[in-house]
């Protein structure tokens, strides 16, 4: 028997990151964690909407089945079934947890936890805190791990950034190299497993709703050291975000499930007070156009519409790329009580005053629903064997990944509140089976030779100086900025695949300036300048994965809108007739006239479209490129069907 | 999209811990809706001061750009504050930049921390729970009093409220309001509660509510607008309750 206690290096101290530290120090591990800055200014405090689990407070018959389904449907199926319905099953037991940690949830007259109701769902399922349930949350996960640090469970190196993980020969993950962002020392830690924990890779696209560490480096080094990369093409474009010059702060879906209604004038051009302007002036389109789900529709259908009245229509407010999200319907005790944290945001850097005037918004880069490929185990009845050690394993063994950073549970689309769910649920699940994995590993980090974390320390020591020593005539601020405009014109929420091959070739023009970067600063005392480059680098691949994504998937699906591909949906479809015609082919051919006009051969083009592309996408690094490849999806709960939200 | 307006920064600069401070100017093109740190990250595509001299990109704190991080404090036109909520428009120029004074210098606009994080260990700011299996809800809380713990939840460790107290100095223990606020939140709540009184003993030691002059400067800079009076007030009371307890029991 080892008698070392099982240790971890932990790389993030978001939600994900701190959930699972604070599982495994439970479970008498050590637990080495590394953040770029203090974790608790990690991007989860930036969550202001809320998180899911369906306890059915009020009565409204919600249950965990229901939010499964949801959450599915939600992502256009693309996600695997039985990982989703785990997450979803332990949703109530999570919040409860983190309600017992202190969280200051909003509660109901009798002093339980309060819900509301959020996009893409008809339920109230989403329990927050103010106006920010992901900083309280993150909070409440981060005063448990300094109490494990204070016993001395958990060891920090913040101000520490990861560089990649250390393999040994077997291709087995030892231990991480790390480098110090005060001193620039680079050296390695070992341990029996390593966590990536970090978060999503927003910062390619330049603007964002995201925080300015949300980079996405950590995974790309990891796919660089021959990681899958799964689902890259699909980013969440968020429809309302406050345009700014640094950042596209997030106005948060509750304001639309507090009531908020989205318009623009009818007539073009309009430049009336939008207060003057008389309601039968107004052109509600998001209403008109989904009359059940009417604001609440997914944020994927939502940036659509938008992008549609703005592009198509012109119908933006004063000729510009923005529309109105207005709240001024409601009064201002209500507003101040439900959402007053997050319409301080707008007001702090708008200046005006959304309780009285309509807010001005557009969409924006905000989630990535695609990441590092990870693996589970089901346990045959379509729920997760949580001690198996195959969950949120890399195709690296002994590298695992949790909460944005990796690529399940949402799919082709995220629903709104339900990322701080997989974060946290994640970075609890997983604990057992890494518990489990250092228990049977034949040989440790201990048994494998000195040398191995030797030359991983000496590769990168080079490769960073290398990069300190750049002395070409390129700005890499300024590249960085020229890579998100790349993206932004060209991989958004409107996708040809022209503009696709276009911006590759863009891309690779990219990499080829890269090679004349300057390093603006070679002192040696905190200074980010060599560590911003290797970003860069990173990240240069990172978008040519996410391009090349997009071109190859030539389908509609979820956030990734090829209108070339469009399958045309009749306006009179129902989904359930999907499912009924599945049935049906199974006892023999199907005749037209069993369904309306037109709906038998919409069917067929959408079963042969999932037949191609119902899949995962797979990048690999193969000679500098992205090599692209499908995985099938576990769909074996729910009959995957046509999305529909009207 | 630039308009003809500059923007002139003053910059206070340095390159380590035990070197001399420097000042340096630099001016950019006005844009619409800028914040200092929208400058900040201007400067970094084309670090140049005004009389022309090619300089390294200026080092700062930042990450969440929308002031719940706690990141990016210092010192803009001498008042302590967030710096991504810092509009442009809104301060007369130069915007003179400084980082910290009360916390170890870093680099430039950076300064260490961690002796925030040190006095949350201090007084075990946190919840002790029995472990994370599911054993139901938590405590039944009232709205009203949940409410309250909320407004002091929100501290985000920027440090403003210390930076501002004449009693926090960088070679004394002072704990400072945010600490004295945060026993107050977690002395508050049901389960927490059940760990306030080695809560009070610390901060009744060395560097705790004691020292507090009440001269109630940080409650005027928190950014989150944390009732910081209040909460020393509260926590004051407590200790002196605590202490004849103490003296009582003895
Ligand atoms: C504005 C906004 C609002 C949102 N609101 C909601 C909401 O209401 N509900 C919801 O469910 N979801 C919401 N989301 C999504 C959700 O916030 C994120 O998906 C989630 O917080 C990610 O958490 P995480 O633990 O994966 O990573 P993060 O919280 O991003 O943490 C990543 C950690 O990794 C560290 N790190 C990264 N790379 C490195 C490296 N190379 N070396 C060292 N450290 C590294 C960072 O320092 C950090 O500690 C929102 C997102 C945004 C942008
Ligand atoms: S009241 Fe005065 S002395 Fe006390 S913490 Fe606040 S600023 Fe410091
Ligand atoms: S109390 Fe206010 S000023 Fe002090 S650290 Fe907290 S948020 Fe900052
Ligand atoms: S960057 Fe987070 S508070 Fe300013």
């Amino acid at each position: 028997m080892r008698k070392q206690r099982p240790s971890y290096i932990v790389i993030g101290g978001g939600l994900a990151g701190l959930a699972a530290t604070m599982k495994l120090c439970e479970d008498k591990a050590k637990v080495t964690l590394v953040s770029y800055q203090p974790v608790k200014r990690s991007h989860s405090v930036c969550a202001q909407g809320g998180i899911n689990a369906a306890i059915d407070t009020k009565g409204e018959g919600d249950s965990p089945e229901m939010h499964f389904y949801d959450t599915v449907k939600g992502g256009d199926f693309l996600a695997n079934q039985p990982l989703v319905r785990d997450m979803c099953h332990q949703a109530p037991a999570i919040i409860r947890l983190m309600d017992r940690l202190g969280v200051a949830f909003n509660r109901t007259p009798e002093g339980h936890l309060e819900f509301r109701r959020f996009g893409g769902t008809l339920y109230s399922r989403t329990a927050f805190a103010g106006a920010t349930t992901g900083q309280q949350l993150l909070y409440a996960l981060d005063e448990q791990v300094r109490r494990y640090e204070h016993d001395g469970q958990v060891k920090k190196l913040e101000w520490h950034e990861y560089l990649s993980a250390v393999l040994d020969s077997e291709n087995i993950c030892r231990g991480a190299v790390l480098h110090d962002l005060r001193t620039g020392e680079i050296f390695t830690v070992k341990g029996d497993a390593v966590v990536l924990a970090t978060g999503g890779p927003s910062q390619v696209y330049g603007k964002t709703t995201g925080s300015t560490v949300c980079n996405g480096v950590a995974t790309t080094s990891a796919y660089l050291q021959g990681a899958k990369y799964a689902n890259g093409e699909f980013i969440q474009v968020h429809p309302t975000a406050i345009p700014g010059q640094d950042k596209l702060r997030l106005m948060s879906e509750s304001a639309r499930g507090e009531g908020g209604r989205i318009w623009v004038p009818k007539k073009a051009n309009d430049s009336r007070d939008p207060l003057t302007i008389p309601e039968e002036e107004r052109y509600y389109f998001l209403e008109e156009n989904h009359p059940r789900f009417g604001n609440l529709v997914p944020r994927d259908v939502a940036s659509r519409e938008i992008h549609d009245v703005v592009y198509n229509k012109k119908l933006g407010v004063g000729g510009q790329a923005m529309v109105y999200l207005d709240l001024t319907h409601q009064s201002a005790g209500f507003l101040e009580h439900r959402l007053g944290g997050i319409l301080d945001i707008y007001s702090k850097f708008t200046g005006e005053d959304p309780k009285k005037v309509p807010m001005k918004i557009f969409p924006a880069v905000h989630y990535s629903m695609g990441g590092i490929w990870t693996d589970y185990e089901d346990d045959g009845n379509g729920l997760i064997d949580h001690q198996s050690p195959r969950n949120q394993m890399t195709s690296i063994q002994g590298l695992y990944a949790a909460g944005e950073c990796d690529y399940q549970f949402h799919g082709a689309n995220r629903l709104g509140a339900n990322s701080l769910l997989s974060c946290i649920y994640t970075g609890l699940m997983m604990g057992p089976g890494l518990i489990s994995y250092s228990q049977n590993l034949r040989a440790h980090f201990e048994d494998v030779p000195s040398t191995v974390f030797d030359q991983a320390r000496d590769q990168w020591q080079e490769r960073m100086q290398g990069f300190r020593q750049m002395n070409g005539k390129e700005n890499p601020y300024v590249l960085h900025q020229d890579m998100g405009n790349i993206l932004l014109a060209n991989v958004l929420i409107v996708r040809e695949n022209s503009k696709l091959e276009k911006a590759l070739t863009e891309i690779n023009d990219l990499e080829t300036r890269f090679k004349d970067v300057q390093c603006l600063d070679t002192t040696h005392w905190s200074n980010p300048a060599p560590s911003m480059i290797q970003q860069l680098h990173c990240q240069i691949q990172l978008a040519k994965i996410i391009t090349r994504g997009a071109l190859i998937r030539n389908e509609f699906r979820g956030a990734h809108y090829k209108p070339e591909f469009d399958l045309n949906q009749p306006k009179d479809f129902d989904p359930h007739e999907y499912v009924e015609y599945i049935e049906k082919k199974q006892y023999g051919e199907i005749q037209e006239e069993e369904f309306p006009s037109g709906h038998v051969a919409y069917m067929k083009r959408f079963e042969e479209c999932n037949e191609r592309w119902l899949k995962t996408t797979i990048a690999e690094h193969k000679n500098n490129q992205p090599e692209i490849s499908f995985e099938e999806v576990n769909t074996s709960l729910v009959q995957p069907r046509p999305r529909k939200y009207d | 999209m630039p308009d003809d307006k500059i923007i002139r920064l003053k910059i206070k600069r340095q390159d380590q811990p035990d070197t001399k401070p420097y000042w340096q100017e630099i001016e950019l093109p006005h844009k619409p809706r800028a914040n200092v740190i929208s400058c900040l990250m201007d400067i970094q595509m084309n670090p140049v001061t005004r009389d022309g001299q090619k300089v390294t990109p200026v080092v700062w704190e930042c990450n969440c750009l929308e002031e719940v991080c706690g990141s990016c404090t210092m010192v803009i036109n001498g008042k302590v504050r967030q710096s991504c909520t810092a509009l442009v428009d809104a301060l007369p120029q130069p915007i003179v930049l400084e980082p910290m004074s009360k916390f170890p210098m870093v680099r430039d606009l950076q300064v260490d921390r961690t002796r925030m994080f040190e006095n949350l260990k201090k007084v075990k700011a946190w919840v002790h729970i029995d472990g994370t299996y599911d054993i139901g809800e938590g405590p039944v809380i009232p709205e009203k009093q949940r409410a309250k713990a909320y407004l002091l939840s929100e501290c985000m460790t920027c440090g403003c409220c210390l930076e501002a107290c004449p009693q926090f100095t960088k070679d004394n223990d002072f704990m400072g309001a945010s600490t004295f606020s945060q026993v107050r939140l977690f002395n508050m709540h049901p389960t927490g509660a059940m760990e306030s009184e080695e809560r009070l003993e610390t901060i009744m030691g060395e560097g705790g509510i004691a020292d507090c002059g009440n001269a109630q400067s940080c409650v005027e800079v928190c950014p989150k607008k944390i009732p910081l009076t209040e909460s020393i007030a509260e926590v004051g009371g407590e200790t002196t309750l605590q202490l004849l307890k103490n003296l009582l029991l003895k």
